[in-house]
Order: C-alpha cells, then structure tokens, then sequence
C-alpha cells in the first residue's frame, strides 16, 4: 500500500494553502475509508488519518462482514475483497452447562455471486478499503493520531494531530474514531457514556489445518461457518461466537462491561470455559493460538446514539455507535460504511454550497434515516434490553433446552406427553412468571416480527 | 470448566504485537486507587494491566494494552483512569483478528 510518509506529511504542511484539504476523516476503518472514497470520487481533497502503523492495525471483530453495501462504492467487490471464507453455513446456538440446541442453516446460494456474508481479517479488509480511497485520490496518513479538535469562531475546523506542525485544517471533520470518539465526545456529541452500554468482546485466533477445518465445520471450497452463540458466558449478560477463516478459526466472548467488572472472573476465562462446552470443545480441539485480541462493543442502539453533527463534523461508524447488536442479527461493518459514505456524500454536498454548518450537514441525518442504517436501528431499538435480559440470557435458554430434551428423552414404559403439556411443565418448573414471558413474547414480536 | 488447552497469560499476550510508545496514554492515579475496594479494572482488563499491590494500590502496565477502553468505562473513582490513545504508530498492533 502507498501509504503516505513522513516526507508526504512535511509536503503538506509546508505548502498548506496550495494543498489545503476540504475534508479531513480520521479513523481509517470501514466508516472513514467508505467516507474518504466518496469524497474523492467527487473530486474533494481529501486526508485520511490513522492512528495506526497501517488500516486495520487496531481493529479486531467478531468477525462477518455484509458486503452487499459495498455495490454501489465498488461493483464486484467479490472479486477483490481479501476473503477468507464465504459463509454458507449460519448456525445459532443456545447453551446451558450440560447441553445445547442449534438453529442449523446452509444455503448455497450464499457460496456464489453476489455472495452474502464473508469472514475477512481485519487489517486485510481495513487496508484494502482504504487502498481504494487512496486510488481515489485521498491522502492516507497513517500512524498519526487526532489529539482533538481545531476550532475557529467556536465552530470545528479542523484536528490537531500528534505530528510536529500537526495541525489539518478544512472546513469539515469526519469524525470515524471509533467506539471510544474522543471527537466526538469532545465536540459535546455524547451527552453520557454509561460501562453498562458497552460489551467487551474477547477472541482467540485458532490455527488447524485448512483441511481439517473443512472436516469439522463440514464445509468445502471456501465456504465458511458462524456460529452465534447465546448462554455460553455464565453469570454475565452477553453472547458468544465462532467461526471460520481459511486456516484459523475464531473464538470469541461478548461480555456486558459492569455485570463483566463485578462477576470476578476475567475475561479469557470465559473463552476458557466457552472453549471446554461439550458442544464447542470438539470443533476447536487441538487449535494453537496465534492471537488474542480485545476490543469494544457500542450496543446501546438507536436510543443511545450521539447526535450525528455539529458546525464542522459528522459522526460515522463505530462513533456515532452504529452497530447493530440485535440477538439473531449482528453487524456492524456494513452500518460503518453505509453510514461513513453518507457522511462523505452529505460533505460533499455541503462543500460545494460552501456551507458546512450544522444546517448544512443536517442532510446526513436525513441520509441515515432513509437507507438502513437508522431504519434497522429504529426497528430494533428494544433490541439490546432484551437481548442482555437476563430472562433471555439464563431463563429462556435453559428452558428451552430442557424442553427439548424432555421432548427427545424417551421414558418408556411411560408414555409419551403431547408437546404443549411438556412446554407448561417447564415453563412451571422454571422461576419465570407467565406475566414476564407473554410480555417478552410481545416485544420480541414487536422487534423482530 | 477450566481450558482443555491452557495457556499461560505471558504466552497469551506474546501472540500479540506492540509497538511499545515510550510515554504511558494512561496514568493511574495510585492515592485514589487506594480508596477503590471494587477494583473493576483488575478483573475486566481484558490484557490484565491492572495488578493489585500489598499496600492496597494498583500496580499498572501500559505496554500491552489493547487500547479497548475497558478500563475508564468500568472505573468508578472518578478521575483515577486518565486514557488517551498513544502516539501515531505505537500500542496494539492487530495481525490475524
């Protein structure tokens, strides 16, 4: 990759009005690469900043990405995207210590064009998104870091950077930051930022043979499988996941922040645990660790969103927190780009009315609430209560599988109970009021239904 | 349950890269530690940085932190986690994840 250097930077610096930027996007993942795309297909000058040695060096996930947004910023992303698997098998998984039920679903159509689901390392698919901005015309700088916000009459003009000389100045920031935005936290976008918002995700990077990956996961070609998990993190409220890359596989915990700090336990002992399940023990048995990685999680969903602009700065991605964890669904790249080429959209807009005030950005909120982003996220906004509840997290899943092995334990010579009759024994058996579970019954229709 | 395939912490963590910044992005202020008797940073750390010490404080390493924000977000002594994001190019520095 062509990554700009120190002697690029000075260039910059030292001919600052000739090369003055019209845009600077800091934070070089899916949302500020999608972003610095957008800006310099319209012809805007454009800088890229990256705290990072290079994109993707400081972002681990938990880990499909939704490619079919890209479509319109690159046609035939398929054909380029560093893959590693496609997915063509999405399992969901309910645990209790001793047992477990999965949802199994294969689809071949998700093995071909235009594909839905891939797994992808993230400094392979960081860097090569950003490589597109970069062919675009953006200028890439990598290993800077935003050190805050430059302002001019009270409006944002600008960072400050961690470079000698390291002012950027233009007439809008794209603030692509991630879950932590100390940018958008400074610009007064949060109004609180609550641990209890926030799940930590945990993961280890398992290396077994290609081959024997195949075997485990019953895949060929490059396929892949993902595996969401729900009830494999005790006491604390969160999920689980695994699934496949070409020769590693990926395991990992999402642990809710407080019920993680007050549980006494530290969080790759929940990966320890996870990885001794009956279920999951055999299809990671043997596999060597090449990484661990942590990192955070925004979960709040619609109703704990920051405003998205300000005079100066929008807001994108990880930052704005626009990732969707919603039980059954669970995204977050797609949001990030769709919601990082809006905002290089709406700048761009407001570039060539030569208003990039609040009201001259308001259209990126517009944008949002039009396409999926802020549709999907309004849709589930329940979604993250009932989700971390712990009636959905500890009741349901044991009542569940207790059920079914109820169902499929053959008693004779006691003769079989009809399945209604067995669901209310279980349910009385369980400390759960009908009261609370006609009421989630609900919700869960209102959200999901 | 303990991990069918148990890795030492130390080995853990050299799996993972850091370009270790000469300067510390997070101080901990030892004297408001002191105070702190829940001590959430020392078990959710996820590179368990934050080591309890005889005398009732905390002893921090910043050199292989994930730079998540774990700790600031779970601490409940204001002010005793100052975080930022270490110089352009330094910390984390994710290969495989």
């Amino acid at each position: 990759m062509r990554a700009a250097c120190w002697t690029n930077w000075r260039r910059n610096s030292e001919s600052a009005v000739a090369e003055a930027f019209e845009a600077v996007v800091v934070g070089a993942g899916p949302a500020g690469s999608a972003a610095a795309l957008v800006l310099a297909r319209a012809g805007r000058r454009v800088a890229l900043l990256e705290r990072g040695p290079f994109p993707g060096s400081k972002n681990m996930y938990g880990g499909v990405v939704y490619g079919r947004i890209l479509d319109t910023l690159v046609p035939r992303w398929w054909d380029e995207v560093p893959v590693q698997r496609w997915i063509t098998r999405r399992a969901t998984m309910v645990l209790t210590p001793t047992q477990s039920m999965t949802v199994d679903f294969r689809s071949e159509t998700w093995g071909a064009e235009p594909y839905n689901g891939c797994t992808t390392l993230r400094p392979d698919f960081d860097a090569w998104l950003a490589g597109k901005a970069e062919e675009a015309g953006a200028e890439l700088i990598v290993a800077t870091t935003a050190t805050g916000l430059l302002r001019d009459r009270g409006r944002i003009a600008g960072v400050r950077t961690d470079r000698p000389d390291g002012d950027v100045r233009a007439p809008v920031v794209i603030a692509c930051d991630g879950v932590n935005s100390f940018l958008a936290k400074e610009a007064g976008l949060y109004h609180h930022t609550e641990a209890g918002h926030f799940t930590l995700g945990a993961k280890e990077v398992l290396a077994l043979p290609r081959d024997e990956i195949d075997r485990r996961f019953g895949l060929q070609d490059d396929h892949g499988a993902d595996f969401e998990i729900l009830g494999g993190t005790g006491d604390v409220p969160g999920g689980a996941f695994l699934y496949t890359n070409a020769d590693t596989i990926s395991i990992g915990v999402v642990l809710r922040l407080p019920d993680l700090a007050r549980s006494g336990r530290r969080p790759e002992d929940f990966i320890a645990a996870l990885k001794a399940h009956p279920a999951i023990a055999p299809l990671v048995d043997g596999g060597q660790l090449k990484e661990y990685s942590a990192h955070l999680i925004p979960e709040g969903g619609y109703d704990e969103m920051p405003e998205l602009s300000t005079d100066g700065m929008l807001v994108a991605g990880d930052a704005a927190g626009l990732c969707l964890a919603a039980g059954i669904w669970l995204e977050g790249v797609n949001f990030a780009i769709a919601s990082g080429a809006a905002a290089g959209r709406t700048a761009s807009e407001a570039l060539s009315r030569g208003d990039t005030s609040v009201g001259g950005l308001a259209g990126y909120r517009r944008r949002l609430e039009d396409s999926f982003v802020l549709q999907d996220h309004r849709k589930l906004r329940r979604a993250p209560r009932l989700v971390l509840s712990d009636r959905l997290q500890h009741a349901y899943p044991r009542v569940v599988c207790d059920l079914v092995e109820e169902l499929f334990t053959v008693r004779n010579p006691t003769a079989k109970t009809g399945g209604t009759r067995t669901a209310w024994r279980e349910l009385r058996k369980s400390d759960l009021r009908l009261r609370d579970v006609a009421r989630d019954a609900w919700t869960i229709l209102r959200t999901f239904g | 349950m303990t991990d069918p395939w148990p890795v030492a912490f130390e080995d853990r963590m050299a799996t993972v890269e850091f370009d270790v910044a000469p300067e510390p992005h997070i101080t901990v202020d030892g004297d408001l530690c002191r105070g702190c008797t829940t001590r959430e940073c020392v078990t959710a750390c996820p590179a368990n940085l934050f080591v309890p010490t005889s005398d009732g404080g905390i002893l921090f390493n910043y050199e292989q932190c994930f730079e998540c924000g774990t700790c600031y977000l779970v601490c409940n002594t204001a002010g005793a986690i100052t975080w930022r994001y270490p110089t352009g190019g330094r910390g984390v520095v994710f290969r495989r994840s």
